[in-house]
């Protein structure tokens, strides 16, 4: 059974619109009128026991409100969510001692005291004994390599150590479902690469299920083997990382180094021009006619280097989120490439 | 059971903590309390000096009134103006979503999360006060009286309780609630006398469409021996139901909540 089963979830919110200026608000105040917005769409997708899946989709996709829902803090409109077998919005105290939401832009701990205070009451609302309790500290505390902090107060600790305290508060009462919305934003290259090496361990450890969103491909390149991918609410992709560029990048990038310094306007004539730097060159040529384009591209210009290679999945995914326009979606397939 | 005890110790001693980090707050609380408190005995002092009694009460027992008048304005400082500020924070900032997935009960949580030491001063002064005007006054109370006007005291901070969390739990709709407490102060300020030195129409909305007369006039009344138990009965029923109002409707408003916010 997986551990998460989303089936055909929409997630409608009416909103008040409001014209500008004085009239706008006098009409606003007297006949107010609602517009309604369909932030997510008939989106399914299933996540099993300790897998873990990055969730990806630009601004306003409809990301947080999907993981609402699949925590059970919004209904949704339409379809329905299975967590662990149980209907998350009802919130029975059993299911949640076994989910957790890490939010990267908000924090849970008490900002005046330090770690370990946090960490304490939510040790007492999980009902963990103290001594237990104590042990899963130090234990998230050596994993997350933050032991020498858990004495200073939580609003003098850096943003990477305070983002290592709040998965320890989420992460106290080992649950075995993540939902992590974020978990890396603002940090740093290092303490990135810390909760991204945490996230694996606990996942090898506990066999827990994560859904994890995230802004830096890094984060979801390093962790996830499979994306569920949302645009304008809907779902567009959900399949393996690595099927994403065949899917969606119909070209390959071709880097070239010429004997003397490019011209993009004769550059343009082989494929679309991603960068020049000098005599080096990054290309985009379409797949179907890359190897005529690389013949013509040594026969006719002076080349002393050439690689062809995929293009970078950030700029396949963000190709796929740019081109996208409302209702479209429908044209790509889903779950074909499903692993 | 015990897990929710278990959560309040380490709430408070964690809040507790928290304040302790800020030592010349409370030093000013105490200091503030006492200079508002000599202003009120000031103010009942001119009036019976020349002999009027404010609404048919004696000083001794008028006394009794400011007495569960500053008790209730210490409880209010300490245990629930704090946690009311929270519950407008934690929706501002979209942290209550934290509290929502946590395997406990949001009002609990929310209702007893924090304490504020700034409130003890009138707290023990209020209490003070209470005991000096009883044994004070001409006829000491009875043990039946005592009891019952404890026990309409406890009720009196579950009102207040019940009032403010209804108070606050509109915040869910209109974030920008920062007036809370001013309101609740507002409110008990008209429970300093005895509800009794107020014109009629007063005293009726004081009593039955804000229960301010059960708060700090019945609790003093029933321990000066000067109301039967009719007003321990009222006392019941309208905590009760205020308490039951208080939850039913954070209920609904978590209803719309999770319906509605994005």
């Amino acid at each position: 059974m997986p551990t998460v089963q989303a089936d055909n979830l929409s997630k409608t919110f009416h909103v008040a619109d409001k014209q500008p200026g004085m009239l706008g608000t006098l009409r606003h105040f007297i006949n107010r009128s609602y517009r309604a917005v369909q932030a997510v769409r008939d989106v399914s997708f299933a996540i099993e026991p300790g897998e873990v899946v990055g969730f990806l989709g630009p601004n306003g996709a409809g990301k947080t409100t999907t993981l609402k829902m699949l925590t059970g803090l919004i209904h949704p409109t339409s379809g329905s969510v299975s967590v662990l077998g149980q209907v998350p919005f009802k919130r029975r105290p059993d299911l949640l001692r076994q989910v957790t939401l890490v939010m990267g832009q908000k924090q849970q701990m008490i900002w005046d005291l330090p770690p370990m205070e946090s960490l304490r009451v939510n040790a007492a609302v999980y009902g963990i004994p103290e001594d237990e309790a104590r042990r899963r500290i130090d234990e998230l505390a050596e994993m997350l390599t933050i032991s020498d902090e858990m004495t200073r107060p939580v609003r003098k600790l850096s943003l990477g150590e305070r983002m290592k305290c709040e998965l320890m508060a989420a992460l106290i009462h080992h649950p075995r479902v993540l939902f992590l919305d974020e978990p890396t934003l603002g940090l740093d290259v290092n303490a990135q690469t810390a909760v991204r090496n945490f996230l694996r361990e606990y996942n090898r450890q506990h066999g827990a299920s994560i859904l994890l969103t995230s802004h830096y491909m890094a984060d979801i390149t390093a962790l996830c083997d499979r994306v569920v991918m949302i645009h304008k609410g809907g779902l567009i992709y959900d399949g393996r990382l690595a099927g994403v560029v065949n899917r969606f990048a119909p070209f390959r990038e071709v880097k070239l180094e010429l004997a003397s310094d490019a011209d993009e306007s004769v550059m343009a004539r082989y494929g679309e021009v991603e960068s020049i730097q000098g005599r080096v060159v990054r290309l985009l040529v379409n797949r179907d006619g890359l190897t005529a384009t690389v013949n013509r591209l040594l026969s006719e210009q002076d080349v002393t280097d050439l690689t062809v290679s995929d293009p970078p999945i950030e700029e396949v995914i963000g190709r796929v989120f740019d081109d996208g326009e409302p209702g479209d979606t429908d044209e790509y397939t889903t779950g074909a490439d499903s692993v | 059971m015990k897990r929710y005890f278990n959560t309040l110790r380490i709430f408070w001693s964690a809040s507790i903590s928290a304040e302790m980090e800020y030592r010349v707050n409370f030093a000013m609380a105490a200091f503030s309390s006492v200079m508002t408190l000599g202003g009120t005995l000031m103010m009942l002092f001119l009036f019976y000096r020349t002999g009027y009694e404010m609404g048919g009460w004696p000083w001794r027992d008028a006394l009794a009134v400011v007495g569960v008048f500053t008790f209730l304005e210490g409880m209010q400082a300490t245990f629930m103006a704090p946690n009311r500020t929270r519950v407008t924070e934690h929706v501002r900032e979209g942290t209550l979503d934290f509290v929502l997935l946590k395997p406990i009960n949001s009002q609990f949580w929310l209702s007893v999360r924090t304490v504020s030491l700034w409130g003890v001063p009138n707290i023990i002064l209020g209490l003070a006060i209470v005991g000096f005007a009883l044994t004070t006054r001409e006829t000491p109370p009875t043990l039946a009286g005592l009891a019952s006007g404890l026990l309409a005291l406890g009720l009196a901070v579950l009102m207040l309780y019940s009032l403010g969390y209804l108070l606050s739990t509109i915040s869910i709709w209109y974030i920008k609630l920062y007036n809370i407490t001013m309101a609740m102060q507002a409110l008990v300020e008209t429970g300093r006398y005895p509800i009794t030195a107020y014109p009629g129409a007063y005293q009726a909305f004081f009593t039955f469409v804000l229960p301010v007369a059960f708060m700090t006039t019945v609790p003093a009344r029933l321990m000066t021996g000067r109301g039967g138990t009719e007003w321990l009965l009222g006392a019941v029923i309208v905590a009760g139901l205020l308490l039951a109002l208080s939850i039913g409707f954070w209920r609904f408003a978590l209803r719309y909540y999770t319906s509605a916010s994005s």
